[in-house]
């Protein structure tokens, strides 16, 4: 049996500045994952990756990361996704230096 | 130093100009990011974890205070006012815009620097011993060579596709600070009967399989030097594997066939290729050496310097930490530590490089280097400015006293930064010797070498620290491995995995108990910790490390 599908979000960096962006509901890119579309099922995500991979001239290397549902909305499961939220741990840089 | 000619300026001014049409047609949709990519890494520029990030070559880590000046204006102008020094001699910026990338590259080439071949499967940036030129124990200075393979490598219309990267070293002086044997080509300077050569290791590299270099010639007339290497490349170019990414290198190659074999082909491809050298090489490696003159040297009273020596501790501690012997006896070395206790390894921000820049003008010849150690020297200091230099140092925070100590960490960017990383390194690295300085111990423990790689590609050189971690990702979780007895120099030694790995919350604790049981166990302050490990092995640090295990062992 395969693993349950769990829910994701498209991510990738921007082709302009190189910062982490998400894919919301409405096609756009945010650079907070809060505002993310959260994908609940492969075939969805495999559609929304091919979305983002049809933008070349916006977005680089565009993924499927897990996340997990919280009150505040989603949050990275893993720690990678957790740092590409915020930034660096050495510096205030990146997105925490905007927060 | 060596200055670009009319040929290196056009080159660069070209090249330079042929990555702006690069970056526009990638921008305007013209390429994809499948085309530009291969293209963008030809001129150092990766996309990392948050942002672009450049990273420029310092040719054996030799610069100028003009150039160091350059270096810091684009960390001002384009990025955020700092800059990383790296374990490759090169400087990393870590928040650089694709659209300023071109005018970055052009305002480096104005002071003959750049990023060509710091990233794909080329001849990556020569680095070279940090003391070239200015240590006592130097048989010659090995920069000219580096130079002249600088400019053969450079765009060699043969090796910009190779199997994989291929890095080489090249050292003048019997200790080895080059960490040559660790290289794709190491290249040591040797004398044979009055003639000066090169002994040619060929294999080493660290990595997830770490193997030291081997000899293919224990005797190279510097004569031989480009065609001989220009063969090892070809036959690594045709034998290299390209099926398999992590079989690439050519320590593999060498490890699958045997040095035998590749001494075979090389010395066949040699014999074949060597008459079409004419000698222009050798003539232009003259030009080179003119070049790399040995400076006129002051001579004045080391008075000064004797004097604050004696009525100073924090100067006196400083002088005996971070000076190493020079070539000249009223000179110094003086190494410029970036490791300040709880800053990030390697990092130096513009005002602190402007300041670097203005004493090696001012003091040092007009002479930096930047050292694979990830510190930034003066390789020429007369005595008598020691004082001056230090109590400008002290101003912006960069009089630190630790050179090969525990807090001289080298640490890789890890996943603060790094696309490869599997866990952080700089934050170790930060505690670690935020850790030793509370407790004062750092003098009284002496030299230890602590590397950190945040991935098994092992940019951070964990396998040859006397002390290494490696930050890997166990189940979703950062976890650190532990080797002891690695040897970054001429007597290279990869390290032995001392056991399972330990939480992020568990690393710093580990070292501790590990240097208690160090400090327990040598026979006297003289006994460095790499002695004390090779003297008793690593069973009793294994059990200062797992206390538990040996509970549970006993009780069993």
């Amino acid at each position: 049996m395969s693993k349950p599908f769990t829910p994701k979000v498209v991510t990738a960096n921007a082709l302009l500045e190189g910062d982490v962006i998400y894919l919301t509901a409405d096609d756009q890119w945010s650079r907070s994952l809060k505002d993310a579309e959260v994908i609940e099922d492969a075939a969805h995500g495999d559609l929304r990756l091919l979305h983002a991979a049809s933008q070349p001239g916006e977005v680089v290397g565009a993924y499927l990361a897990d996340i997990r549902l919280t009150d505040d909305g989603p949050e990275p499961t893993h720690f990678r996704e957790e740092f590409r939220t915020k930034g660096p741990s050495n510096y205030a840089h990146g997105k925490q230096e905007l927060a | 130093m060596y200055q670009y000619n009319s040929f290196d300026r056009d080159f660069l001014a070209e090249r330079n100009a042929q990555f702006r049409a690069q970056v526009e047609r990638r921008i305007d949709g013209s390429l994809t990011e499948d085309e530009f990519k291969p293209l963008r890494l030809m001129n150092g520029l990766y996309l990392q974890l948050h942002a672009y990030m450049l990273r420029v070559a310092i040719p054996y880590g030799t610069l100028n205070g003009g150039q160091m000046d350059v270096l810091a204006d684009i960390a001002d102008k384009w990025d955020k006012g700092y800059g990383h020094f790296t374990t490759r001699q090169n400087i990393q910026y870590n928040w650089p815009k694709l659209r300023d990338v071109p005018d970055m590259l052009d305002a480096l080439g104005e002071v003959g620097m750049h990023a060509i071949q710091t990233s794909g499967n080329t001849i990556r940036n020569v680095t070279a011993d940090h003391f070239a030129g200015a240590a006592a124990d130097e048989i010659e200075d090995p920069r000219p060579t580096a130079e002249l393979l600088r400019q053969w490598s450079t765009d060699h219309p043969e090796f910009q596709f190779l199997p994989r990267k291929f890095k080489i070293a090249v050292t003048g002086s019997p200790n080895d600070r080059a960490v040559t044997k660790a290289h794709d080509i190491g290249l040591r300077m040797v004398e044979r009967g009055g003639e000066k050569g090169y002994e040619v290791i060929v294999g080493g590299g660290l990595g997830r399989t770490p193997m030291i270099g081997k000899v293919l010639r224990d005797f190279l007339p510097k004569a031989d030097l480009l065609p001989y290497c220009e063969a090892i490349v070809s036959v690594y170019n045709l034998l290299g594997r390209r099926d398999n990414k992590y079989k690439a290198r050519i320590k593999i190659t060498v490890h699958e066939n045997g040095i035998e074999t590749i001494r075979d082909l090389v010395e066949e491809r040699f014999a074949l290729i060597r008459p079409e050298f004419s000698g222009v090489d050798q003539k232009m490696l003259a030009g080179i050496e003119a070049q790399f003159a040995v400076p006129e040297w002051t001579q004045d009273s080391i008075a000064p310097f004797n004097a604050a020596y004696h009525a100073d501790p924090v100067f006196r501690s400083w002088v005996d930490t971070n000076i190493t012997k020079h070539r000249n006896d009223d000179y110094a070395i003086v190494s410029i530590s970036i490791k300040k206790q709880g800053q990030t390894p390697g990092d130096a921000t513009s005002a602190q490089m402007r300041v670097m820049a203005e004493l090696a003008r001012d003091y040092a010849h007009d002479e930096l280097r930047i050292s694979h150690e990830q510190n930034v020297i003066l390789p020429h200091v007369h005595k008598s400015h020691l004082p001056a230099i230090h109590a400008r140092l002290k101003e912006v925070e960069l009089a630190t006293a630790n050179i090969g100590l525990i807090s001289d960490i080298i640490a890789c960017p890890g996943m603060d930064y790094c696309a490869l990383a599997t866990a952080r390194s700089i934050p170790v690295a930060q505690q670690i010797a935020t850790r030793f300085d509370e407790l004062k111990l750092e003098h009284d423990i002496g030299e230890l070498k602590i590397k950190i790689s945040g991935c098994i590609n092992a940019c951070g050189h964990h396998h040859v620290g006397h002390i290494g971690i490696l930050g890997l990702d166990r189940a979703g979780v950062e976890n650190y491995q532990i080797t002891l007895g690695g040897d970054h120099t001429e007597t290279a030694a990869v390290g032995e995995r001392a056991g399972p790995g330990f939480a992020y919350d568990e690393i710093v604790p580990a070292i501790e108990r590990l240097i208690a049981a160090y400090l327990e166990l040598r026979t006297g302050e003289g006994e460095l910790f790499i002695d004390t490990y090779r003297r008793l092995g690593m069973a009793p640090f294994k059990a200062a490390l797992y206390p538990t295990e040996e509970v549970k062992a006993d009780a069993a």
